[in-house]
């Protein structure tokens, strides 16, 4: 019997086929270097159109205006017309549909976000008109007296 | 933090049951690499230790280590898938773990796991076919014409083994001594890599104040082949120790045959601590040279590194890594006349010494926030409740220790590795 | 020439095994096979941040967990706001309550009182990923689950990811975490389904106050290119050369 000493090495070839076979079936055709380096750009290109096809959620306020129009109306003449519907509303997604109806948050918490006053020079939240909670109000709504579409109290019906 | 579990039903995010914030720290940082990472390069370590032993007799022909070598050959084997589990048991997707064969990414130090690790148990196995295949092709005759479903089960066991290479002449079992030399040398690089690559990870991670150094990957080695050496020796006097307390039940105590084992393990494991020491050496030089040039630069890192190492973390590096595990034993093994007692508690601290080093780089590492102006502090759960403190805490751990120990016990029972008459 | 049994056998053996092995399984690499876009080199995504217009309401912060799907109560996120009040004796108070996404509304930093007198500045620093153009996080990855798109955008393959973690390890900014719910790596994507159909990111769009702006490099009419062309800007670590293409106005040397 000549030469037994290759057998391991024949065994390891096949451990290899073995793998290299799994790996053509395990691993998609579309998986490669997509761009200029191996380093960087070395992926499955599906993955690409996977994370383009994720569903939106936020659709930004010019899409409200359409349904609730009086009180986008009042919001775009007032200084909260900054802050878009659905920072406090949530995100549409499918409304009407799905959802069928967003939240209205009256908690003091969200207000407070950006009218908490803190003393804070060289920011822009030094020049929010703000007060101190525990002063102000303690443990009331906010929109008990200020309409968050015109927070403006003068112009207040 | 701890105290701040699921809010949304069980869902958690991984590291918050085990990380303690303290200072200024970003938000998504935990510790994310844990006892799990901590085992992985220590039970490498053992690996190529151990293989490099078996190595320095069968490529330097060190015959006082022949005993040694075909032990440390098979407990080299035993630790081999044992290396793997605590990758397994870290990995979010560990089904997918597989993908490091199939697309392996070559800029990552972690994409040379796949073959690095393939390859070298190719050639452990190998060298383990060829120390053993006279073993195999005789139990397999011997076992011939035998009832009972366990010895067919064992022939055929033995059967497949020899891979059918029957031949057992003097040119056949020349060639197996051939290979064995062949592939034991070139098993030495490639276990050096094996456990190298491993301080390439951390060596290489540039965000890491603490980890990022050129001398990591040569720290890692030398350290790697202190705890294998440490290791076989130590299992090695457990063996002797039993052997002789067997020997002194059976024979009577004033039997010559207990006094020829004795003489034949403290000769071997004086031979083996020089190796040991040299190494120990090495890997200690090594550490303090980096720690040196740290404070010497002093970078930007520098400030909370020397408060994390001289501070919070000084218990576990200067006390239990360099004072117990490396400056005690390394007295306990020059002291002159040597003895097995001696010896084996200087082993057990080196070993700890070792463990200690890994988890001090590892969570030592994660220590301090990339801020470099908070804390974080690794609390390793021990009661789980839930598979991820299981598997990241005590239990994930202890399973990782035993099952060396498992694994070598069946082992033997096919390729025995302990044989007491020369 | 003798053709014993045995060499026949092997060479038999040998080619069995090379014939099984199909010609694709050797491939690494997929030439311009790729079905799916992978993204419009014409395009190179940047964001500017202006640390002036930052008022810390952290509404950047809620929109991104709710339009992105990150657990909205878990403390890991894939932007946040961090807050800077310097004192008169020169040190930074720092911190960033759940990333800043319930917003600033107490003084107190880290439960201490801090005097309005003693304050000589004080700033907000929204993060996000800076997707860097030699991104360390893509570098690292064992399998090529991350990588770079051609308009410059970093994202994580969702169905190749390991889960090893040594990406959230390599960034130095500390933006990636492991997605409680698939259990794979996460960070912000620019909102890449947002910004290739035309729209801003969620972030962008929410900031009531424009201190976020996302744009196109490539642009020199864009007003984020624009900004970062004419304005005194920077970014944050520079000293690891992977590039950030997120920009700051009025980044202070406090910022960590």
């Amino acid at each position: 019997m000549k030469n037994h000493v290759l057998r391991p090495l024949f065994a390891a070839m096949a451990l290899v086929a073995l793998i290299l076979t799994a790996r053509a079936l395990m691993v998609p055709s579309d998986f490669g270097v997509h761009g200029k380096s191996f380093t960087y750009n070395f992926y499955r290109a599906g993955a690409v159109s996977d994370w383009k096809n994720f569903p939106v959620s936020y659709k930004g306020g010019a899409s409200c205006v359409e349904c609730h129009d009086e009180n986008a109306e009042s919001l775009a003449a007032s200084r909260h017309r900054i802050i878009q519907c659905e920072n406090c509303h949530g995100p549409a997604r499918n409304h009407p549909e799905d959802p069928e109806t967003l939240t209205i948050n009256r908690s003091r918490d969200l207000c407070l976000r950006c009218h908490a006053d803190l003393p804070y020079p060289g920011s822009l939240r030094s020049e929010l008109p703000a007060i101190d909670p525990g002063e102000h109000n303690p443990g009331e709504a906010c929109v008990e007296c200020h309409n968050p579409h015109n927070p403006n109290l003068e112009d207040m019906e | 933090m701890l105290d701040q579990l699921a809010t949304n039903g069980h869902l958690i995010a991984h590291g918050m049951d085990w990380t303690i914030k303290e200072g200024f720290v970003y938000p998504n940082e935990f510790i994310y690499w844990s006892i799990q990472i901590v085992l992985y390069p220590y039970m490498t370590g053992l690996v190529a230790g151990a293989f490099v032993l078996s190595s320095l007799y069968h490529v330097f022909g060190q015959q006082d280590l022949k005993d040694m070598a075909r032990f440390s050959l098979v407990f080299s084997l035993a630790l081999l898938p044992v290396a793997m589990m605590p990758l397994l048991m870290h990995l979010q997707q560990p089904l997918r773990g597989v993908e490091v064969l199939f697309t392996p990414h070559f800029t990552s130090a972690i994409s040379a796991f796949g073959i690095i690790f393939t390859t070298y148990s190719i050639i452990v196995l190998s060298e383990i076919w060829f120390v053993y295949r006279t073993y195999f092709v005789e139990q397999a005759r011997a076992l011939k014409g035998k009832s009972g479903v366990a010895n067919t089960f064992m022939r055929g066991l033995y059967t497949v083994l020899s891979l059918g290479a029957w031949d057992l002449g003097e040119a056949a079992v020349a060639k197996d001594k051939k290979a064995i030399k062949i592939l034991a040398g070139i098993g030495i690089p490639v276990a050096c890599f094996l456990h190298g690559y491993a301080g390439f990870i951390f060596g290489s991670v540039k965000a890491n104040a603490l980890w990022m150094s050129p001398l990591m990957p040569v720290i890692f080695i030398m350290s790697a082949v202190v705890s294998g050496i440490a290791l076989c020796m130590l299992t090695y006097i457990v063996i002797m120790e039993w052997k002789k307390f067997t020997t002194t039940l059976a024979k009577g105590r004033g039997d010559d045959s207990v006094r020829l084992i004795k003489g034949a393990e403290i000769d071997v494991i004086s031979k083996t601590s020089r190796y040991l020491i040299g190494f120990l050496i090495a890997a200690i030089t090594l550490e303090l040279l980096d720690l040196i040039f740290r404070g010497y630069t002093a970078m930007k890192s520098w400030d909370i590194l020397r408060s994390v190492m001289y501070g919070k973390d000084f218990m576990n590096i200067f006390v239990l890594q360099y004072g117990f595990g490396n400056l005690v034993p390394f007295i306990l093994l020059i002291l002159p006349r040597l003895t097995i007692r001696r010896t084996a508690l200087a082993l057990v601290l080196v070993l700890f010494g070792v463990f200690m080093m890994r988890w001090n780089v590892v969570i030592g590492g994660q220590a301090f926030s990339l801020s470099f102006d908070g804390y974080m502090h690794y609390v390793m759960p021990i009661i789980p409740h839930n598979i991820e403190t299981f598997k990241e805490g005590l239990g994930g751990a202890v399973l990782v220790g035993i099952t060396p120990f498992v694994l070598f016990w069946l082992i033997n029972k096919v390729a025995p590795s302990l044989r007491f008459n020369n | 020439m003798k053709c014993s049994r045995r060499s026949f056998l092997k060479k038999g053996l040998g080619s069995a095994i090379a014939a099984s092995l199909p010609l694709s399984s050797f491939k690494f690499l997929s030439p311009a096979e790729a079905r799916a876009a992978v993204g419009d080199p014409a395009v190179r995504w940047g964001f500017l941040i202006n640390t002036y217009k930052c008022t810390g309401c952290g509404f950047c912060v809620k929109a991104c967990k709710k339009e992105n799907k990150v657990p909205y109560d878990l403390p890991v996120t894939r932007t946040w706001v961090e807050r800077y009040v310097i004192t008169k004796d020169g040190e930074a108070h720092i911190d960033s309550p759940a990333g800043g996404r319930d917003g600033y509304t107490d003084p107190k930093i880290e439960d201490k009182e801090i005097a309005a007198e003693e304050i000589t500045k004080a700033f907000f620093v929204p993060k996000l990923c800076n997707q860097c153009q030699n991104p360390a996080c893509v570098q690292v990855c064992p399998v090529g689950a991350t990588f770079q798109t051609e308009d410059g955008v970093v994202l994580v393959d969702r169905t190749w990811c390991i889960g090893c973690g040594y990406c959230i390890m390599a960034c130095p900014y500390g933006v990636r975490f492991f997605h409680p719910v698939y259990k794979v790596a996460e960070k912000c994507t620019f909102c890449y389904h947002r910004i290739t159909k035309g729209m801003k990111s969620a972030c962008v769009q929410a900031c009531p106050f424009g201190a976020r702006q996302i744009g196109d490099l490539k642009d020199p009419d864009d007003p984020v290119t624009r900004a970062i062309l004419t304005q005194r800007v920077a970014v944050l670590k520079d000293e690891y050369g992977t590039k950030p293409q997120v920009f700051y106005i009025g980044l202070d040397e406090n910022v960590r």
